[in-house]
């Protein structure tokens, strides 16, 4: 037997994946791939217009198609549902929304029906004999507009504005009076991409008669948000709601959305008298109206520094575009705030934030959700304000950085950052780079004419949310805290099986969980069987349980290492009973008869086999003292949480704070205007690392997602709401001729707030997107062009530099500077 | 800028003859090694036959444009898009999917290269990864890096952003050398 003397340590090693053994070898079970008896195939009908009322829907041809079972309309459904619920307070909260749509349809690729049929393919030939007809309105397509109300989407909330609040910290008016320097920036703006998972959304649902019992397996990375919706939505009791997922291909937040088809399968399911119904979206489908990420624009900004370029105060309005409906929003008018100061000292603040409806896809949660966007924001006031003083852009950077001896530090909100040292990753990233260098060779280059930039991007990953923010945006709210739960067990024949409550999409969970139970139990996390996937069924999962906000790290190893604990002092119990000894002699390793537990005194061991078999199947031996031993133990995490404060909008809103810095260097081609990146590096502090290449897997997937947002993936609309990009071969998703070499570095600040001192990560906080724009800006400025939008192509840098149409300094900036 | 669309119906497009019945054809495949005969629609593509006549859901579907290669398999040496392909278009061919990459129970060089490199995440897009390095590495045992990127420029992958894909085929390359 190993004793407990040379335990090895799991967490931190590089353990090869437990997931690679089914996925490599074709056998990873996606919702896809299940076929069921009497299965039906849902396709639905979609809306051509951005903004029309319907007239009506005439169904009669496609029933009359031989293999369609039935078809739904929004005017079949809206009577049996009670609208989605909505987390906005009025006027948001007056929105009523329905999965198809009932008397108007308000984004192009909106359902308006569905089709039920034996075959897909029927069901795709009989969709397009559904006739609808429309009568066409006024689109808004841009949020500044939709704010005047001209055309409004929801008429019952009478009003396209959803939510609005300000944020107000110190006292902005007295730092802009006292400025040595105040910026103005009028418009700043962050475009609206999507982290397009390669599988879509699939959703399988059956309405069962037999039991009265909603079925799903799907692809949703939150189920326990969507049976909130889905129970509520349905009338039906929570726990008549079961919702299974298996491997899922990727979700980055966008698969949180789609409990509205999940309802309309379920639905669809009821009427064809409880057959399966599966619906698999197509790409085009995806792109026009699964979720895309939020789109915002920042207008009148205003800096003020001190002499020496250390800025004290920011006043800006902030208008935040959600699509069509709300769904997960308007949380995330606060979720931003999470990183409300960046990583910046500034004390001083106001932010009016407003949300409004478009007629556009509607949003949901994408990789580096809302707050990527406000660290964009602060990236670009950075460079710019950096550029009008004439600092430096990396020494602006450590000016106004919060400094590693002031963590934990409280921002002016009342977030709590936990650990992190910006100076040293920028030090580390340029190290890397050789800042110095291209420096050299950038001043060269630009004696030939040649555009090249170096751009800094700091960004940060906050993980673990405090559901209580959504009280910030409706003080109604029944939500506060977070957690998450996890079981773990010795089976009947003494198998260590362990189940979690997260719901992943590639992250390693079975492996991660594996490393820390292995530790806890001291054997090979080999012989640990985590399960896949997430199933209501299991009994693990709370409120808050899913795969979403760069939290598992924390979240879930924390119920899982909580569940472990939990076993391991049973077991250490009923061994110590049937070893007649003492718990404190008890230790467990592995021995001639797998994993076991030994008496130090006598040498005497029991291996799982034999523990399991007390508690299971050969109860008459324990002893009555003994019978709360169940060796099934589940465990709830639970976040240290508050309330935060809603009227003055203050309080922790996230327990981790993971951060990034990235450097590019990028040339703008002269003849072609093609932005190229010569250079690159990421570095990332994450606290302490469980597995360290799937840490670094994260960072490079986060990292292609951002050069992908910053350089090719738009969705782009035109004047009426057509969508441009609606296909993978118009949307242009980064492949592998695109996406350069990554130099990847790496620091550790641990988290006080976390068990193991990891921080969550995986969101990546969009850092490249803050780093391109930030080394086009350093190509440009010598242009008099301001980069004032988060994507840039050649098109948009032809129209800047020739056309000079958009991002001239001129009419973006001024600089004012006061006599001191 | 067209502020307004026109009001009322939406133009009535030809619709197909839904109803028709639609005549199978009888195909003959190797897939695998494994020799498979069948009648399939004529709309049938070729990933559809895979995944769903045959049962090899390792064959994924991530677009409909021919973007991103989650679909790709290897017919007569070649890779293709098996949803760009009906199934009737590969009558008498061999194909090699992801299923077929393992002998006895040993993973081949490059499912273990995958592997060992993390070259993957979620994993639903490996397949079709493998299946191009397949074809790479059985016509250019030395790729430079710029081979690589072309050779599976057509495959997107959501998660990994490339780089320890890139490092897995290389290493495939190495390991595959002599063999
Ligand atoms: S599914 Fe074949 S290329 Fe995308
Ligand atoms: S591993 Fe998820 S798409 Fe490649």
């Amino acid at each position: 037997m190993s004793p407990e003397g040379d335990k090895k340590n799991w967490v931190g090693k590089p353990l090869p994946r437990k997931e690679e053994n089914r996925l490599l070898r074709g056998r990873g079970k996606f919702a896809d791939d299940i076929k069921m008896r009497e299965m039906l195939y849902l396709r639905f009908v979609r809306s051509p217009y951005a903004h029309a009322k319907i007239v009506s829907v005439d169904v009669s041809a496609a029933e009359a198609v031989p293999g369609v079972v039935c078809t739904l309309t929004g005017a079949e459904v809206a009577p049996q549902v009670q609208p989605f619920i909505e987390i906005a307070p009025d006027p948001g909260g007056k929105i009523k929304d329905y999965a198809l749509a009932v008397s108007k349809v308000r984004y192009q690729g909106e359902p308006v029906a569905a089709v039920m049929a034996e075959s897909p393919g029927i069901a795709d030939d009989a969709a397009e004999l559904v006739q609808v007809e429309y009568e066409a309105l006024d689109p808004v397509v841009d949020a500044e507009e939709a704010l005047k109300d001209a055309s409004i989407l929801h008429e019952e909330a009478g009003t396209n504005r959803v939510w609005n609040g300000v944020f107000e910290y110190g006292d902005v008016e007295k730092a802009l009076k006292e400025a040595a320097s105040v910026v103005s920036i009028d418009r700043l703006h962050f475009h609206r991409f999507s982290s397009t998972p390669l599988e879509n959304n699939v959703v399988i649902a059956q309405w069962n008669p037999k039991d009265e019992r909603i079925y799903y397996w799907c692809n949703n990375s939150f189920p326990s948000f969507a049976i909130q919706f889905l129970s509520a939505h349905l009338n039906v009791h929570i726990d008549r709601i079961r919702v299974e997922t298996s491997d899922i291909g990727g979700s980055f937040g966008i698969k949180i959305t789609s409990y509205p088809q999940m309802a309309v399968c379920a639905l669809a399911s009821k009427k064809a008298g409880g057959r399966p119904i599966k619906w698999v979206e197509t790409r085009s489908e995806h792109i026009t109206s699964s979720a895309h990420g939020n789109e915002r624009t920042f207008r009148d900004t205003r800096v003020a520094l001190d002499k020496d370029g250390v800025i004290t105060a920011i006043a800006s309005r902030h208008i935040d575009d959600c699509g069509a409906y709300p769904r997960y929003e308007p949380l995330g008018c606060v979720i931003w705030s999470q990183v409300f100061p960046g990583v910046y000292r500034f004390k001083n603040a106001r932010i009016d934030f407003t949300q409004t409806v478009t007629n556009k896809c509607p949003v949901g949660p994408n990789r580096g959700y809302s707050r990527m966007q406000h660290l964009w924001f602060l990236e670009r006031v950075v460079d710019i304000c950096a550029h009008e003083l004439g600092i430096p852009a990396d020494e602006m950077r450590l000016r106004n950085y919060i400094r590693p001896e002031e963590f934990p530090y409280t921002t002016p909100n009342g977030c709590v950052y936990d650990s992190g040292n910006y100076p040293k990753m920028l030090q580390v990233a340029k190290g890397l780079i050789g800042w110095d260098d291209w420096k050299k060779k950038q001043a060269a280059a630009r004696k030939e004419g040649h555009l090249i930039g170096l751009g800094i991007g700091t960004t940060l990953d906050s993980g673990t949310n405090n559901f209580g923010q959504s009280q910030i945006v409706n003080p109604g709210a029944p939500f506060s805290g977070n957690s998450q739960g996890a079981n773990c067990k010795l089976d009947i024949y003494g198998e260590v099986v362990v189940a979690v409550g997260s719901c992943p999409q590639g992250q390693g969970h079975e492996t991660t969980a594996a490393q820390v139970v292995a530790d806890v139990l001291n054997i090979h996390p080999d012989l640990i069987t985590v399960r896949t996937g997430f199933d209501t069924e299991r009994n693990v999962h709370t409120g808050f349980s899913g795969t979403y906000a760069s939290q598992f790290a924390v979240s879930g190893l924390s119920a899982v290492h909580g569940a472990a604990q939990k076993l391991k002092a049973e077991m250490k119990r009923l061994a110590a009973f049937v070893l007649e000894t003492q718990e404190d002699d008890i230790e467990f390793g592995t021995g001639a008869q797998g994993p076991e537990l030994r008496a130090k005194s006598t040498g005497k061991s029991i291996n799982y086999w034999g523990l399991a078999n007390i508690v299971n199947v050969n109860s008459a031996v324990l002893p009555v003292e003994m019978h709360d031993v169940t060796l099934n133990c589940r465990y709830i995490w639970r976040a240290p949480f508050k309330v935060p404060d809603k009227v003055r909008k203050y309080g922790n809103l996230t327990l981790t704070y993971a951060s990034q810095l990235h450097i590019a260097v990028v040339e703008i081609d002269r003849d072609t205007f093609i932005p190229h990146i010569l250079d690159y590096v990421a570095v990332d502090d994450c606290g302490t690392v469980i597995n360290p290449p799937i840490v670094e897997g994260q960072v490079y997937g986060a990292t292609a997602h951002g050069i992908g947002a910053a350089l090719m993936e738009s969705c782009v609309y035109d004047a009426v709401g057509n969508m441009l990009t609606s296909t993978f071969s118009d949307y242009t998703p980064i492949t592998a001729v695109n996406m350069p070499k990554v130099k990847y570095g790496h620091i550790e600040t641990p988290s006080p707030h976390s068990y193991s001192g990891a921080k969550g990560m995986g969101e990546g906080g969009a850092a490249p997107i803050h780093t391109i724009s930030a080394a086009l800006q350093d190509a440009l400025f010598a242009e008099g062009i301001i980069v004032d939008d988060s994507f840039n192509n050649a098109d948009s840098l032809f129209r800047a530099m020739v056309g000079k149409e958009i991002g001239q300094v001129g009419k973006l900036v001024k600089l004012e500077r006061r006599a001191q | 800028m067209p502020k307004k669309l026109a009001k009322g119906k939406k133009a009535a497009e030809p619709k197909p003859a839904a109803n028709a019945a639609i005549e199978e054809i009888p195909i003959s495949v190797q897939v695998n090694g494994k020799p498979h005969s069948l009648s399939v629609e004529p709309r049938t593509l070729l990933v559809e036959f895979l995944r769903e006549n045959l049962d090899l859901t390792g064959t994924h579907v991530g677009c409909d444009t021919t973007y991103c290669g989650a679909c790709t398999v290897v017919m007569n040496g070649a890779a293709v898009k098996s949803c760009t392909m009906f199934a009737v278009q590969a009558d008498g061919a061999e194909i090699l999917t992801v299923e077929g990459l393992e002998k006895d129970g040993q993973l081949h060089p490059i499912q273990k290269a995958f592997g060992d490199s993390y070259g993957l995440q979620c994993g639903y897009c490996t397949p079709g990864l493998m299946l191009s390095a397949f074809q790479l590495l059985s016509r250019n045992r030395q790729p430079s890096e710029k081979d690589i990127r072309k050779a599976i420029a057509g495959n997107t992958c959501r998660c990994t952003g490339y780089q320890n894909i890139f490092k897995a085929i290389e290493s495939a390359a190495q390991n595959m050398k002599g063999v």
